[in-house]
């Protein structure tokens, strides 16, 4: 097994995650370990990351059931349906890029044309890796699995809505893929909250400007949201966790409701959330969508809070942006 | 006892269907369907317990069609068994049919898995492996590779797995046909030697004669007896035995 026996990961239990500023990424690994004790079917496999993945953490208390293969993400993922298709739960962890751009015919393939019950959950996806630079910042990866038919993605905000994806995603038959960060995020999510596939959470809805956001860009929505509403301009802020299948209900509800949708994500502007909404936008409900995201590029080496600034990710941004764009 | 002459007269049932069903369908991939039909014979007719009454029975032994092109004699191997109406055969690749051209499980009882973009089977066949092993089931898991497949990366990688955790219950056959779609292997992109090639990655390695059925038996009887490693087969075969116009031919029908 190698390192991970001696992986310093953090300890805790998944009841407790309510609230907590925490990595998404050590959510999962909390989690995993509390679905490992109740669940022999439950199965892990990790491709030489499981310390970066939090994945570590099972592996140290189930060992019979994780499976580390190595650098090879594309066997790991044909292994994990094999596991699936013989009865177990697989979850196959690695870095957002590799999981789904290397293996990503795989989990076309094997996969989600055979239905196969592999959970995917991925870390370091978006530009939050910071120092490692653009080879494992993953700017496409949430494009790239939406694409696919049968497969459902998901990409929480905080600690909480991550166990809740990751009890979800056990309890739930088919493909999914389930992305996570690197750095740490503020809690978001109410202690009332629970996790449905499919259902946006609505904090507040704006009367002029609504901006749909995932993954840490919540919080950042939030404080844009606050400062916009002091000022007068009436903003709601909503969760748009599920990617897909989407919650069109709760999205033509907000477009009912908006003069601009604004979208945040820590992911290209092409093909992900900012895609989607604008997709559905387009044909059932057209009112002005101005997306927040990576703009067409690949991402550079810096801190995550340095990076967040430099591609715009930030609160001022959809600040500035929400302003522009009700003036014209 | 083994009947290895009504395994041969069934392995001859097979070739007739599959011929049948590719002149009906008006393409597909006869020649490589044709090399592996006395190897998913002795497998299907033989060797494997599987029962078409439960195709989902938790201990039976797993086929993977690696070779996703093979489809006909998987299909015809599923029909002579009884998994469904021979009839169907008829309706390979056209509209509606959930004989697709490359099997898709979602459509068709008894496929375990859907394949056809090569050199992704192995993996998934040590995953059902380690599934039953952890399960403590006795099933095996059985895959067969074409030759000109394992130029993909991923076998190699699942060939290192199966020999890093052990996975004595799986059995990889290569139809080592010599053919691929652009010409000899052997040209096109050299995989010998095939057989030190999976020693190196610490298999137990058979070489047969493919089209012998008390060889390729005899192999897979072997193969269940060997523990702690992986065995794979090479089954020397003939692109398109069985049918002299197809014989040695890299032969698509489109």
């Amino acid at each position: 097994m190698g390192k991970t026996e001696s992986c310093g990961c953090v300890l805790s239990n998944s009841t407790e995650l309510y609230g907590k500023e925490m990595a998404t990424r050590d959510a999962y690994g909390i989690t995993l370990v509390d679905l490992g004790k109740k669940d022999s079917r439950v199965v892990v496999l990790d491709a030489d990351l499981s310390c970066s993945t939090k994945t570590a953490k099972f592996a140290k208390s189930f060992p019979e059931r994780f499976f580390n293969m190595g650098i090879s993400e594309q066997d790991m993922i044909g292994t994990a349906a094999g596991l699936a298709f013989a009865g177990m739960i697989p979850f196959a962890s690695t870095f957002a890029i590799f999981a789904t751009g290397r293996a990503w015919e795989q989990i076309r393939q094997t996969v989600c044309y055979s239905n196969a019950n592999v959970k995917i959950v991925a870390t370091h996806g978006g530009i939050t890796v910071g120092e490692d630079g653009a080879t494992h910042q993953a700017l496409e990866d949430v494009a790239l699995m939406r694409v696919i038919p049968e497969m459902t993605v998901i990409v929480p905000a905080d600690a909480y809505e991550t166990s809740q994806s990751i009890y979800f995603a056990a309890n739930y038959y088919g493909p999914v893929y389930i992305r996570l960060g690197r750095a740490k995020v503020p809690p978001v999510m109410p202690e009332n909250y629970k996790f449905q596939l499919g259902k946006a959470h609505i904090f507040n809805l704006g009367k002029d400007v609504n901006i749909i956001a995932n993954g840490l860009m919540v919080s950042e929505a939030l404080k844009a949201a606050e400062i916009l509403n002091k000022e007068g301009i009436s903003t709601g802020v909503a969760n748009f966790s599920t990617v897909k299948p989407l919650d069109e209900e709760a999205l033509l509800k907000i477009a009912k409701s908006s003069r601009l949708i604004l979208t945040a994500e820590e992911h290209s502007i092409i093909g992900g959330l900012g895609s989607a909404v604008s997709e559905f936008i387009a044909e059932n409900y057209p009112v002005t969508v101005k997306r927040i995201g990576i703009r067409d590029s690949f991402g550079c080496s810096g801190s995550w809070k340095e990076l967040l600034k430099f591609y715009g990710l930030t609160s001022e941004n959809i600040i500035n942006t929400a302003k522009k764009y009700l003036k014209e | 006892m083994v009947d290895i002459e009504n395994l041969k007269e069934k392995a001859r049932q097979v070739r007739i269907e599959i011929v049948k069903m590719l002149a009906q369908a008006g393409s597909g991939h006869t020649g490589g369907s044709l090399s592996s039909a006395d190897i998913v014979t002795a497998l299907f007719f033989y060797k494997m317990r599987h029962n078409p009454e439960d195709p989902k029975w938790k201990d039976r032994d797993r086929f993977v069609l690696s070779k996703g092109h093979a489809a006909p004699v998987l299909y015809t191997a599923l029909a002579l068994s009884g998994y469904f109406d021979k009839s169907l055969l008829g309706s390979l690749r056209k509209i509606d049919s959930p004989l697709q051209g490359h099997p898709c499980c979602k459509l068709l009882s008894g496929v375990e898995v859907s394949t056809g973009s090569l050199g992704q089977g192995l993996s998934v066949a040590n995953g059902m492996a380690l599934g039953l092993r952890l399960a403590g089931s006795p099933a095996r898991v059985y895959c067969l590779l074409g030759d000109g497949e394992i130029q993909e990366g991923q076998v190699w990688e699942a060939a290192m797995t199966a020999s890093h955790y052990k996975i004595d219950n799986i059995c990889a056959i290569i139809d080592h046909n010599r053919l691929q779609i652009d010409g000899n292997c052997s040209e096109v992109m050299n995989i010998e030697p095939i057989e030190a090639k999976f020693e190196a990655f610490g298999w137990n390695v058979f070489t047969i004669d493919g089209h012998n059925m008390q060889e390729i038996v005899e192999a897979l009887d072997m193969a269940e007896k060997i523990k702690g490693k992986p065995t794979v087969i090479v089954a020397n075969t003939i692109k398109g035995k069985g049918v002299s116009i197809f014989e040695g031919k890299s032969s698509i029908m489109e």
